[in-house]
């Protein structure tokens, strides 16, 4: 996957994790948790979705990882290429 | 032939177990849920009678917020269901009332409208019961960790009037609290803010709409809901569940049992328990219920309020009654009275009390409908005080007690809210086994579903 599919598969993911907020001007160097409403169950739900669609295993140590659109792409990038 | 293996089985369709059961399955578990009644919903179900459709449990969706609320029990119980507020159709109540001898407090789905309600009536409180609303707004009602203290101890070191306390508790704790006299603070918490800062809803349909909606979703996740299929024994050993055997002597594995049959109900279902021991734990809260339908809605006859929570006497009595029914105090809940866009098929009035579970089930069969037809006219002339005359308007009437209770959801002493010492981690003795559902300690309709949610997140996904 490019960086932009990553991108978009992330946004996808959220956007059906939380189907009730606006993700049209999400700024990808701000953290999620400043812009939207996701509490650590929606965060764990992240994890789960990108198991399920993708098979990438982000270990609970990692989450900080996925803080900002752009950090997901930095840290999934090298698990995804080869999807 | 080896017994068919589930990563999860779920014991009982309620609320609580089929959001567990979707949260489950959405995540690729195997998962099955078995259910002994031929209905869905538990404590929150239905039935059919005399060619009537009768509700139990349900009398109004407590937590509702309109949809999108950030943050709300409702909104995140959505999320994590990947449902939308609007698949439940929730229709707003109109208005509710604390009615106490001479006062009454009235509630709607904004929180302000309350507090001017409060302090009009108690001026005296004004500073304390903000002082109140604040510490509740800042409690955090979802830390399992959380020590029991005292409801009562915490409220009445900010308010100084014993009525306005007793005010406040009475709603409380008709609608979700499992111990005597007291309640837990925390519980308080969970309860104040899902009727009083959040609010009452209901489906159109009814319950069936919200059952409807989680055995859809169960199904559309992968999900598999066995109905007429009990859970006769847990087979233990070394410290697990090895196997589940079900009423009809067929035997299944699980890698995770989840229970929502109660604490006490799913341990004495482990071959390794005595049930002794355990009985005294169990909840012993339980009530009657008079369903009346009537040919005329109650606002024509000038009653357009949605629920009433009164009490006849100074104090307020919340124990198990010495006598078979205590209609000191009770809820009326008029099904009709919501913000709906055309009115009912059925007009429905629903009455509760307090009731004592050992005295209804010691009955004979005809003591047990003697009692019945003594009790109704008892009931009527105490909800009588608060609601216009309907009785020559009554077409049908069903009265259910603690012992039906106890036959269709298993839950001993017809216990409505479960065991008073709730279990919020959910864990047993047994390393494979937990609980969810009502003594688990999340209350009412959204609190079961989150129950549900919060212990398969817990005990299945996270690990």
């Amino acid at each position: 996957m490019t960086n932009d599919q990553i991108r978009q598969a992330v946004l996808q993911i959220i956007s059906v994790i939380a189907p009730d907020e606006d993700l049209t001007h999400l700024k990808s160097d701000v953290p999620l948790r400043d812009q939207l409403e996701l509490d650590s169950m929606d965060f764990l739900d992240i994890v789960m979705e990108l198991r399920k669609r993708y098979s990438v295993e982000v270990p609970e140590a990692d989450y900080g990882q996925l803080a900002s659109l752009d950090s997901c792409v930095a840290y999934l990038a090298p698990k995804l290429t080869a999807k | 032939m080896a017994p068919i293996h589930y990563d999860v089985i779920i014991i009982g369709a309620g609320m609580s177990g089929l959001a567990a059961a979707i949260r489950l399955a959405y995540f690729e578990r195997k998962v099955l849920v078995l259910e002994r009644h031929y209905a869905a919903g538990g404590l929150n179900s239905y039935y059919a009678l005399g060619g009537y459709q009768f509700d139990v449990g349900l009398h109004a969706m407590t937590n509702y917020v309109p949809p999108g609320t950030r943050g709300a029990p409702l909104t995140k119980l959505c999320r994590q269901l990947r449902l939308r507020p609007e698949d439940f159709a929730l229709v707003p109540q109109y208005q509710s009332e604390i009615r106490f001898p001479g006062i009454m407090l009235r509630f709607n789905n904004d929180f302000e409208c309350f507090i001017q309600e409060v302090i009009e009536h108690f001026p005296a409180q004004k500073d304390n019961f903000l002082r109140l609303v604040r510490c509740i707004r800042d409690y955090d009602e979802l830390d399992l960790e959380a020590k029991p203290i005292s409801g009562r101890q915490v409220v009445s070191s900010y308010l100084t009037d014993p009525l306005l306390i007793d005010m406040l508790f009475c709603p409380l704790m008709i609608y979700g609290n499992a111990a005597e006299r007291d309640m837990e603070f925390g519980q308080f918490v969970v309860m104040f803010k899902s009727i009083f800062c959040e609010g009452l809803a209901r489906p159109r349909e009814g319950v069936r709409r919200v059952i409807n909606v989680l055995r859809r979703k169960v199904r559309e996740v992968g999900g598999t809901v066995r109905m007429r299929c009990g859970v006769m024994a847990l087979h233990v050993k070394d410290g697990r569940v090895r196997s589940v055997e079900l009423d009809s002597g067929e035997t299944l594995t699980a890698d995770t049992i989840l229970s929502s049959a109660g604490y006490v109900e799913t341990l004495r279902l482990c071959d390794d328990c005595e049930p002794e021991p355990l009985d005294p734990l169990a909840g012993r809260l339980s009530f009657v219920e008079i369903i009346s339908i009537l040919d005329a809605p109650l606002k024509h006859l000038g009653h357009d309020t949605t629920i009433v929570f009164y009490n006849t006497e100074k104090a307020f009595h919340y124990e198990v009654p010495k006598e078979l029914v205590d209609p000191r105090s009770g809820v009326i809940c008029c099904p009709d009275n919501f913000l709906y866009d055309k009115p009912l098929p059925k007009s429905v009035i629903r009455m509760t009390c307090l009731a004592n579970f050992d005295g209804w089930s010691g009955l004979q069969e005809a003591e047990y409908v003697a009692a019945k037809a003594e009790w109704l006219p008892r009931i009527h002339r105490e909800v009588l005080q608060f609601v216009p005359d309907f009785r020559d308007r009554i077409v049908f009437t069903d009265f259910f007690t603690p012992r039906t209770i106890k036959q269709w959801t298993g839950h001993l002493n017809g216990a409505v809210y479960g065991m008073p010492g709730k279990i919020k981690t959910g864990r047993t003795h047994l390393e494979n086994l937990f609980i969810c559902g009502n003594d688990q300690g999340f209350l009412g309709i959204v609190g079961a579903m989150l129950s549900g949610i919060s212990m398969a997140n817990l005990h299945v996904l996270k690990k």
